[in-house]
């Protein structure tokens, strides 16, 4: 019973070890996946995910894609740690009013997560773009 | 009847492939987590702050699950259902089959133990993957023995118990070198010996006591997770010593339909025989 215990402790340990050791990142996010190029392609992948799913495409019918694509791409670069500016409205402006539900903004997660895989990001990447992006869901869930 | 229950969870899992059945998606892949032994959403020994469904605030689901433990004396089934609705409350059946060794089946005229356990689950606060703070749950385990032979042969006050907990979850985007971490930490209160199967209560102890278990887990891919389970148990019988359980688990979620774990578990003494190691098998089917 002891040595169980000893055993979960220690594996937790290592474990807990591990997120707390920092990863030396010398480069940033943005430069690892590729920079510019990559940011685009993720855009541009990320809107042909949203322009063939009904559910989801609802939500930017009256949308200004191109201005959308320009905004995206910037908020993008900032949020991997890329020499951007910002220059669009704030996420609860953008997505306020439109009453996005949990379900439709899981899902639109899930069209996000592809159109990184498709830009050729690895699991791990994937992971950590999603990790400087989930913190804003407050902002536009139920908004 | 082992048996016939694997046959008949199989069948359903082949027609849950083959067939597009549309299942409540409203979570990421594998933040549903797996069917628990007694029938609750959590890990395999240990219930979760999370719900058994990928449902939303906006939907509901219901599953399938059957798990089957082969350890070195003895063998236990879990076959049950469980629903969920809105990402807020969790109901759940399971029907317990232990297997005894012919040995003791002998001395005691019972070739199996069979248990019926009904579970409730509230989630309380937050979202495992998005909230600041760990998701939190309470919930409680009703379990009723259709025969108190065994358990009152081994000195058992009761032949039936019910357990309450309170369980945290997390998962950490990107925690490990950019793999997501999973944790869940729960406190059980619980009069039961080893799960209830030999009863509730006990000369050694006829009380209430909370038990420590905890879950780790590492996302591997989007389809894998690897990790281990520890659950403390009681020590309320004197005729039969009772350990914790440990376990290494395996999983796989190849979409939001399905999922299935193998898991090495060590379950230490178990009513006399030492040493109960062995494979966990487990699988979920989600009905929509």
């Amino acid at each position: 019973m002891v040595n169980h215990l000893k055993t979960a402790l220690l594996m937790m340990s290592v474990l807990l070890v591990a997120c707390a050791t920092p990863t030396k990142t010398p480069i940033s996010l943005y430069e690892e996946i590729g920079g510019q190029p990559t940011i685009e392609a993720i855009t541009d992948n990320f809107i042909d995910e949203i322009s063939f799913n009904k559910d989801i495409y609802r939500y930017f019918e009256k949308t200004n894609i191109t201005r959308f694509r320009e905004k995206f791409i910037e908020h993008l670069c900032v949020d991997t740690g890329g020499p951007c500016t910002y220059t669009g409205d704030t996420m609860l402006k953008v997505h306020q009013g439109q009453k996005i539900t949990e379900t439709d903004f899981n899902l639109t997660v899930d069209l996000l997560v592809n159109a990184m895989k498709k830009a050729g990001l690895t699991y791990v990447q994937q992971n950590r773009v999603l990790k400087v992006l989930a913190p804003m869901r407050g902002e536009m869930l139920y908004k | 009847m082992r048996g016939k229950h694997i046959k008949t969870v199989m069948v359903g899992g082949i027609f849950l492939c083959a067939t597009p059945i549309m299942a409540a998606e409203g979570k990421l892949l594998a933040t549903a987590g797996l069917s628990q032994l007694e029938g609750s959403g959590g890990g395999g020994l240990v219930p979760w702050a999370t719900l058994a469904g990928y449902d939303s605030r906006d939907e509901t689901t219901a599953l399938l699950f059957m798990t089957d433990v082969n350890i070195t004396d003895y063998r236990l089934s879990s076959i049950g259902v469980a629903t969920s609705f809105y990402d807020r409350v969790e109901l759940s059946y399971a029907q317990q089959t232990f297997g005894l060794p012919v040995g003791l089946v002998k001395q005691l005229s019972v070739g199996e133990i069979k248990q019926n356990v009904i579970g409730a689950k509230v989630r309380l606060y937050g979202d495992v993957v998005y909230s600041t703070y760990p998701q939190l749950s309470i919930g409680l385990q009703h379990k009723q023995l259709d025969d108190d032979s065994v358990a009152t042969a081994l000195g058992a006050k009761d032949d039936s118990g019910t357990d309450f907990y309170v369980a945290a979850t997390k998962v950490h985007l990107g925690a490990v070198a950019g793999y997501n971490l999973v944790w869940n930490v729960t406190a059980r209160a619980t009069k039961a010996n080893e799960m209830g199967l030999l009863g509730y209560g006990g000369p050694d102890n006829n009380g209430y006591q909370m038990m420590m278990e905890v879950s780790v887990g590492l996302l591997l891919s989007p389809n894998w997770v690897v990790g281990m389970e520890y659950r403390q148990k009681p020590n309320n019988l004197s005729s039969v010593k009772e350990d914790d359980w440990t376990d290494l688990f395996v999983s796989y979620m190849p979409n939001k339909n399905i999922n299935f774990t193998a898991a090495y578990a060590d379950l230490g003494t178990v009513a006399t025989q030492k040493d109960q190691k062995g494979v966990y098998l487990s699988m979920t089917g989600y009905l929509w």
